[in-house]
C-alpha cells in the first residue's frame, strides 16, 4: 500500500464535498466562485479536471490566481495577478447577464425540493427569528448563470418542504416554470452535501438522490430531508477522494486547514 | 483651479447633514471608516445609510445612533457572521430603531447607475420568482416596449453625499483607483456632493501620466481629504492589507451594546482624528498589514505632438 492510499482512507466531510464539487467542474471554462468550500473546489478543479477554468468573483475579478485562501470575496489576493478587474456594473452586466458564467456556486440556509434557496430570513421578514445576510448577488446569479451547483450541509433542517423566504430562484414550481418566466440560466443541476449528492429530474426538476458518500446511509439522508425524497434507481456510492486530490488540498491549496 | 484639499472634520461639517442620504461605498476595499468616525463624532442623526454591504462601517454608525434607515443588498460581516449592532437596532430599537430597504447586489449597482445617468429606472434580469419584490415595493416589473418581455426595474439612487475612498488624487479632486472598483464611480456621479478621501495627494502631472486610472474627475468632487490608512480595517490595494483579525474580533466586541459603546469611546470619541487613531493603533499593526510590492509594468501612452 502506498502512502497516498493511506491518506485517502482518512478524510473529512468538507474534503469530500470539495473533491466532489471539483470533479463536477470537469471541462468547465468559467465559474462564479464564493468563499469557503467553493473556492477550494474551484482551485482544486483547475489543478485537476479543468485546467482552463477561470475564476470569476462578484467583486469584479476575472481570472483570479489567489496566492492565499481569501476570507472574503473581495480579498486583495484575488486582485494581484488576476487577468482582469472591473467595476461591478461590468461584472454583473457584461459577464453575468452577458451569459459568460458557465457554472455558479451558491449555498443557503434553506433549500426546497426544487432547488429554490433562502439566504434572507428564518421566520417573517418584518420580524425575523434569524436575520440572514440576504441576496448579495445570489438572486441574479441564480437567474443568469448557465448552470448552478449548490454546496450545503445536510443538517439543521435545511432541506425544507416550504422556504421561509425565496431569495434565489431554483426551478421555482417545477417543470418548465423557469423557461416560461424567461430566466436565461438552466437553474440548479447539482447539490453537493456532506452525506450525498443530489441532481434534478430533467422533466419534473425535482431534487433526486444520485450518490451516497461512503459511510452515509439512505435512511439518514431521508431523515434529514423534509419531503418524500426521490431516489435514483441506480443509486451508487460517491467516489471517495484520491490521495492525489487530498495531497493537493492539504499541502498546496489549504495548508493551514481553514476549510478542512 | 480650485484647491479642494481640506480636513475630514471640515468636509463632514460642510457636506453631511442630519437627515441626509449618505453613501460610503467601497466593496470590501476602500471603505472609508475615517469618514464614518468623523460623522459619529459630529453627532449626525437620522441618516439614510446606503451601501451594498453595510459591513462594520454601518454597524458602527448604527451603534452610535446616526441612522434611521438603511438601503442595502448584503447584511453580514463577510466570512464571519452577523452584524450585531444592525440586528439590535432592527430587532430591539437599540440605540435607535432603523428601517430596512433591501435589494440584491445587481439591484443596488443598477440604482447607482440609473442615478448617475439621470434615468428613471434601471432594468435587470433578476427578481423573477424571488420574494424580494414582495418585501420591497420599489422593485417592480415593466413590459419592454420592443418585444413585450417583462423585466425587473429598480429606481435611481441619488445620495445627498457620497464619500469615496481611493488610492490618490490631486488637490482639485481628480481621483485614481486600482484594485476593486466596486461602485465608487457610479456612486460619485450619482451623488449631489462628493468627498474624495485618498491615501496620497499627488501632483496633476502624476494624474495626467496615467489618465485611464482616473475614475472620478474633479468636476463632481466637492472636497478632497488626505487620510492615510483611512480605510482601515478594510484595505487599499497596494497600500495595506485587509485587517481580517479586526473583522473576526468585531463579532465578539459587539455582542453587547455596552461593549460596543466602550469600543466607540476608545477608538472614535477618544481620538481627535484619523491621524490620532493611526498613532494609537501602533506601528506593529501597520507593519503586519504592509503588503510588499507587485508593480505593474509601465505602459507607453506615446508622445503625440
Amino acid at each position: 500500500m502506498t502512502e497516498s492510499t493511506d491518506m485517502a482512507q482518512d478524510y473529512t466531510p468538507s474534503e469530500m464535498m470539495i473533491v466532489t464539487a471539483a470533479r463536477a467542474l470537469k471541462g468547465v471554462r468559467t465559474v462564479f466562485v464564493g468563499v469557503g468550500l467553493p473556492n477550494s473546489a474551484c482551485n482544486l478543479a483547475r489543478r485537476t479536471v479543468a485546467p482552463d477554468l477561470e475564476l470569476i468573483y462578484e467583486s469584479g475579478v476575472y481570472g483570479a490566481r489567489p496566492g492565499r485562501l481569501p476570507l472574503s470575496i473581495g480579498d486583495p489576493t484575488l486582485i494581484s495577478g488576476a487577468t482582469s478587474v472591473c467595476s461591478m456594473i461590468d461584472l454583473f452586466g457584461l459577464y453575468l447577464q452577458g451569459g459568460l458564467v458557465e457554472v455558479a456556486f451558491l449555498g443557503g440556509a434553506q433549500i426546497d425540493r426544487l432547488g429554490n434557496l433562502n439566504t434572507t430570513v428564518i421566520g417573517d421578514w418584518e420580524h425575523p427569528k434569524v436575520r440572514l445576510p440576504g441576496s448579495g448577488g445570489a438572486c441574479e446569479i441564480a437567474t443568469n448563470a448557465r448552470r448552478v451547483f449548490v454546496i450545503m450541509r445536510l443538517k439543521g433542517r435545511a432541506f425544507v418542504e416550504q422556504l421561509h423566504f425565496l431569495t434565489s430562484p431554483g426551478h421555482l414550481g417545477g417543470l418548465a416554470e423557469r423557461e416560461a418566466l424567461g430566466l436565461p440560466g438552466a437553474g440548479p443541476q447539482l447539490v453537493v452535501t456532506d452525506k450525498c449528492v443530489f441532481d434534478f429530474d430533467v422533466e419534473t426538476r425535482e431534487m433526486t438522490l444520485q450518490t451516497l458518500h461512503p459511510g452515509a446511509t439512505l435512511a439518514e439522508v431521508k431523515e434529514a430531508v423534509a419531503w418524500d425524497l426521490a431516489v435514483a434507481p441506480d443509486l451508487v456510492e460517491t467516489e471517495p477522494p484520491t490521495g492525489d486530490e487530498l495531497r493537493l488540498l492539504r499541502e498546496e491549496l489549504d495548508p493551514h486547514g481553514m476549510y478542512r | 483651479m480650485a484647491d479642494k484639499l481640506t480636513t475630514m472634520a471640515e468636509a463632514v461639517a460642510a457636506y453631511v447633514h442630519d437627515g441626509d442620504a449618505v453613501a460610503i461605498e467601497g466593496f470590501t476595499s476602500c471603505i472609508c471608516f475615517a469618514a464614518a468616525h468623523e460623522v459619529i463624532r459630529q453627532g449626525r442623526r437620522d441618516l439614510t445609510l446606503c451601501r451594498m454591504t453595510p459591513d462594520l462601517i454601518y454597524d458602527q454608525m448604527i451603534a452610535a445612533g446616526c441612522a434611521s434607515r438603511m438601503v442595502f443588498s448584503y447584511l453580514g460581516n463577510p466570512g464571519v457572521g452577523s452584524l450585531h449592532c444592525v440586528r439590535r437596532a432592527v430587532e430591539k430599537g437599540i440605540p435607535r430603531a432603523i428601517t430596512l430597504e433591501e435589494y440584491s447586489h445587481f439591484g443596488m449597482v443598477g440604482r447607482y447607475t440609473a442615478g448617475a445617468y439621470r434615468l428613471p429606472f434601471f432594468p435587470l434580469r433578476s427578481y423573477k420568482g424571488s420574494d424580494l419584490p414582495e418585501v420591497n415595493p420599489r422593485i417592480r416589473f415593466v413590459e419592454s416596449p420592443y418585444d413585450a418581455e417583462e423585466i425587473a426595474v429598480v429606481p435611481p439612487l441619488n445620495p445627498d453625499v457620497a464619500i469615496v475612498h481611493a488610492a490618490r488624487a490631486d488637490r482639485q479632486g481628480n481621483t485614481q483607483l486600482w484594485g476593486l472598483l466596486g461602485v465608487q464611480k457610479e456612486a460619485a456621479f450619482a451623488a449631489r456632493h462628493v468627498i474624495a478621501v485618498v491615501e496620497e495627494i499627488v501632483d496633476i502631472d502624476v494624474i495626467r501620466s496615467d489618465p485611464n486610472r482616473t475614475i472620478i474627475p474633479d468636476l463632481v468632487v466637492d472636497a478632497v481629504v488626505h487620510e492615510p490608512y483611512g480605510a482601515h480595517p478594510s484595505y487599499v490595494q497596494g497600500y495595506y492589507d485587509r485587517d481580517n483579525a479586526f473583522y473576526l474580533d468585531w463579532y465578539e466586541v459587539t455582542r453587547e451594546q455596552a461593549t460596543t459603546e466602550a469600543w466607540l469611546e476608545e477608538w472614535v470619541y477618544g481620538v481627535q482624528d484619523r491621524a490620532d487613531y493611526v498613532e494609537k493603533m501602533g506601528v506593529d499593526v501597520w507593519d503586519r498589514l504592509a503588503p510588499g510590492e507587485a508593480m505593474a509594468k509601465p505602459v507607453n501612452y506615446g508622445r503625440y505632438r
